[in-house]
């Protein structure tokens, strides 16, 4: 089961997790991101390239699938303006065996954030905003993992 | 024919627009050839896009170097380094 979604609506994750624990691998692993309202953050707006994101995504996923022995792969990436406590980002991996689950799980949250074309700009509450910039840390997790799609 | 050019995040805010039609840079053109072509324009052109070390490209929706050439491409992306997830 390979499945992404690019998409406004939020998600319901016990539904995501249910579906990866069906495949009857024994191992599930998930990460949820969260929109963090530090530092008088009122909402994140986030930004996206229609055309290339479902495909992107797609081609991470494949480059997990190819490095892992899974039975399942989810991602959903959400877009638009998000107020703190939203879900944004949903990554949940199954397989039979829990090392190559919790890795891979690791391994397209690293990429999605710096291989995937999403760009977040934050809005304050005294109406200040301001586009958030890339990690040079973020940059460089994703390249520990080798070359980049 | 022409080629595409979109823009993403502040790059798009600084140009003003999200996406133009340009005239196809000469035979052997990379993205960054098109980058200086366009930042000399000036205004907010040669605000957002006078600095290319803070920019990176997509070339027909893959991510390229910017010395990549631009050849037939349809449609060259232009924005700063992606921060989803």
């Amino acid at each position: 089961m390979r499945r992404v979604s690019i998409q406004a609506e939020d998600f319901d994750v016990a539904a995501e997790l249910a579906a990866l624990e069906a495949l009857g691998g024994g191992g599930v692993a998930s990460f949820t991101g969260v929109v963090r309202g530090e530092g008088g953050l009122i909402a994140l707006e986030l930004e996206q390239y229609p055309a290339m994101t479902q495909a992107q995504v797609e081609r991470i996923v494949e480059e997990a699938w190819g490095r892992w022995p899974l039975l399942g792969v989810s991602v959903i990436h959400r877009f638009g303006r998000l107020e703190p406590g939203a879900r944004i980002v949903f990554v949940g991996t199954a397989s039979r065996h829990r090392t190559a689950a919790l890795e891979s799980c690791a391994f397209l949250i690293d990429w999605l954030k710096s291989q995937a074309p999403f760009w977040k700009k934050e809005y304050f509450g005294d109406g200040a905003t301001a586009w958030v910039e890339a990690r040079a840390e973020d940059e460089a997790r994703a390249r520990g993992w080798g070359d980049v799609c | 024919m022409g080629l595409t050019v979109v823009y993403f995040a502040w790059v798009r805010e600084g140009v003003g627009r999200d996406e133009e039609q340009v005239e196809r840079p000469a035979a052997g053109a990379t993205v960054a050839d098109l980058i200086a072509m366009l930042a000399a324009r000036g205004g907010g052109y040669a605000e957002a896009l006078g600095d290319p070390a803070r920019l990176r490209a997509a070339i027909d929706q893959h991510f390229v170097p910017l010395d990549t050439a631009i050849g037939n491409a349809r449609e060259v992306a232009i924005f700063p380094p992606v921060t989803g997830g």
